[in-house]
């Protein structure tokens, strides 16, 4: 079953033809990746999937609707229902740990606000954060951390759609396999849809069910194994020594 | 009624709760308050049955955790919970209950210690700062290519030049505001022509260069501090660092000359603008004519008035300058940081300006000029 269904989709910065008439489908629990070199446009599709920027032509369909005709009430029902993680984690520097990962619980329900607070930490323990950094504002946290962070904050609404984009950017071998496991384990665990930007060969061959690669048209849509067995050079030097990068 | 959960109560201090519906988020905080009122007691052995249970969220899933938690542990059991099972045992699995609050109750005093130690802190890294840029201009006496001379005249561009108008309109107001007041009193004295010094020594000595200095503040103390402060969260100023470019030689400095150099002459700018609004007055309201006026200038107001302004002018700029710089360096890492420092800074730069021009008057009053 798909959930998000990208139909004939161009999109130009000036004389600059990003994509060429793009098409996929993201199918219900899977993880599905949104891979191409630098400058290829993947945060532009996938910020175009979000409502970030505007859609010039074609269409994007989430769970059957078109959202460029979406009225207030349909928006806000379709972007409860996903959560986007940022490069950067784009936490609120004015709250801290715990209060950034409840913002929606508390603006959004009206449960009570020890059962928020469970929530909240539950879901930081989710991430692998101790308890200790709860009452830590942003700027104190590292750049690994803040993801964590930022990663729960997804979580803590349960959303039916995960956007990541590049969430193992800048981190060490051994966080990124983490981040890795988690995602893995997520998936099995929330039945949750996740897209993923990535340049990060180990979340490529480890992670993702399904891969679309882009440049400038989708020149590739399948799984690794069928992407390793493409004659495709391009294919075959992205996913190997990252050359086209 | 709630059609969300039934409790049966079995024999021998056995229940049974029932779960039906949807629990979600939306409607959980009703079903919490219901499920709260009922009474089962803590030790007894509870079923809960998911069997009608048609949909389920995390946020519940963490209640129902959190609600069976209560009970002893071996006295649970979960039936029917094929469908949850997997989510069910993922939360629990990371469940938080006790959260370790370690705020103390009684943080008056250790408040007071941290304070007290902060502001320590703060006047030895300003007084450093301050020798840092001693230091540096020193330095820059003896090596005057190190002189950053084109930044300072972007600045004295920036912070001067493209203020005139606002430092005009303020001090022409100024003292038209004072010659209207003065005017009212003068006349019931047929003292008119006493105007002009009353305008002329108080705009020289103490108005135009507050008013001048305060302008300036406002305005460039915050652009400063949000200027360098921006930088050091693009991490431009650990840049210049690595490629031996002396921040203080590169940023403060050629802000500090700017002002130095500027303040004076826009506070004469002020004189000649603020005495013209109060000879507008004068002539209008008190019949002093403009060539009354400016022979009485020239012959009773001493020039002495005239210097002490200017002279102070050259303090306030270095003050505004080197809090405006220094505010800037001290932002943190984090986009509220750049707000609150600007404030601190035009809030300082203020008070600093004011507080100078206390000490002068001061300090010419008791040496007489």
């Amino acid at each position: 079953m798909s959930i998000i269904k990208v139909e004939n989709l161009s999109t130009a910065f000036g004389d600059n033809l990003v994509h060429n008439n793009i098409s996929f489908e993201v199918n219900k629990g899977e993880i599905f990746g949104v891979l191409g070199g630098s400058g290829s446009g993947k945060s532009v599709l996938v910020k175009q999937i979000v409502m970030l920027n505007e859609i010039q032509k074609g269409t994007i369909k989430i769970f059957d609707k078109d959202i460029s005709k979406l009225s207030i009430d349909e928006t806000k029902e379709i972007k409860l229902n996903f959560s986007y993680l940022f490069q950067f984690g784009a936490l609120y520097s004015f709250l801290n740990v715990i209060e950034n990962i409840s913002v929606m619980l508390k603006e959004y329900t009206n449960l009570p606000s020890d059962l928020i607070e469970k929530i909240a930490y539950t879901n930081l323990d989710i991430v692998g954060l101790p308890k200790r950094v709860a009452k830590l504002y942003p700027s104190e946290l590292s750049g690994g951390m803040k993801k964590r962070v930022a990663l729960a904050r997804s979580l803590a609404m349960q959303p039916k759609i995960l956007f990541l984009d590049e969430p193992t950017s800048g981190l060490d071998p051994a966080s990124t396999q983490q981040i890795n496991e988690l995602l893995l384990y997520l998936k099995n665990s929330l039945d949750m849809t996740t897209v993923i930007i990535t340049h990060d060969l180990e979340t490529i061959k480890t992670v993702l069910d399904r891969f679309i690669i882009i440049k400038k048209d989708k020149i590739f849509d399948g799984n690794i194994s069928k992407a390793m067995n493409s004659d495709d050079e391009f294919i075959k030097d992205f996913l190997t020594n990252k050359k086209a990068m | 009624m709630n059609t969300y959960f039934e409790i049966k109560n079995l024999q021998n201090n056995t229940f049974e709760l029932l779960l039906f519906d949807i629990w979600t988020k939306d409607n959980l905080n009703k079903i919490i308050q219901n499920l709260e009122k009922t009474q089962i007691p803590k030790n007894a052995t509870l079923y809960v049955d998911f069997e009608n249970l048609k949909e389920c969220d995390s946020s519940a899933i963490i209640y129902l955790i959190s609600f069976i938690k209560r009970f002893s542990k071996d006295s649970v059991f979960l039936k029917n919970s094929q469908n949850y099972q997997k989510i069910y045992t993922f939360y629990e699995k990371h469940y938080q209950d006790s959260f370790d609050e370690t705020q103390n109750k009684n943080q008056f005093i250790e408040n007071i210690g941290r304070k007290t130690y902060e502001f320590y802190k703060g006047s030895k890294a300003f007084i450093d700062f301050i020798g840092k840029v001693f230091y540096f201009f020193i330095h820059s006496l003896f090596n005057p290519t190190k002189i950053r001379f084109k930044a300072t005249l972007k600045y004295i561009e920036t912070s001067a030049l493209n203020a005139l108008l606002i430092v005009a309109v303020t001090s022409f107001l100024v003292g038209v505001v004072i010659a209207y007041q003065g005017a009212v009193q003068l006349e019931k004295f047929g003292a008119n022509i006493f105007v002009v010094e009353m305008i002329a020594i108080t705009m020289f000595r103490e108005i135009a260069p507050l008013v001048t200095a305060i302008v300036i503040a406002g305005r460039s103390a915050s652009a400063y501090t949000a200027e360098i402060g921006a930088m050091k969260i693009t991490e431009e100023i650990d840049a210049m660092r690595t490629m031996n470019f002396e921040p203080t030689l590169f940023l403060t400095l050629p802000r500090i000359f700017a002002l130095c150099i500027s303040l004076p002459l826009l506070v004469f700018f002020a004189d000649v603008v603020g005495v013209f609004g109060g000879m507008v007055i004068a002539y209008t309201h008190l019949d002093v004519s403009f060539l009354e006026f400016i022979t009485r200038l020239h012959n009773e107001v001493a020039l002495k008035h005239f210097v002490l302004g200017i002279f102070k002018a050259v303090f306030f700029g270095f003050a505004i300058a080197i809090i405006g710089c220094y505010r800037g360096f001290q932002v943190q890492n984090n986009t509220t940081s750049i707000g609150k420092y600007t404030t601190i800074s035009v809030v300082n730069a203020i008070f600093v300006v004011i507080l100078i021009d206390a000490v002068f008057s001061i300090i010419f009053t008791q040496m007489g000029i």
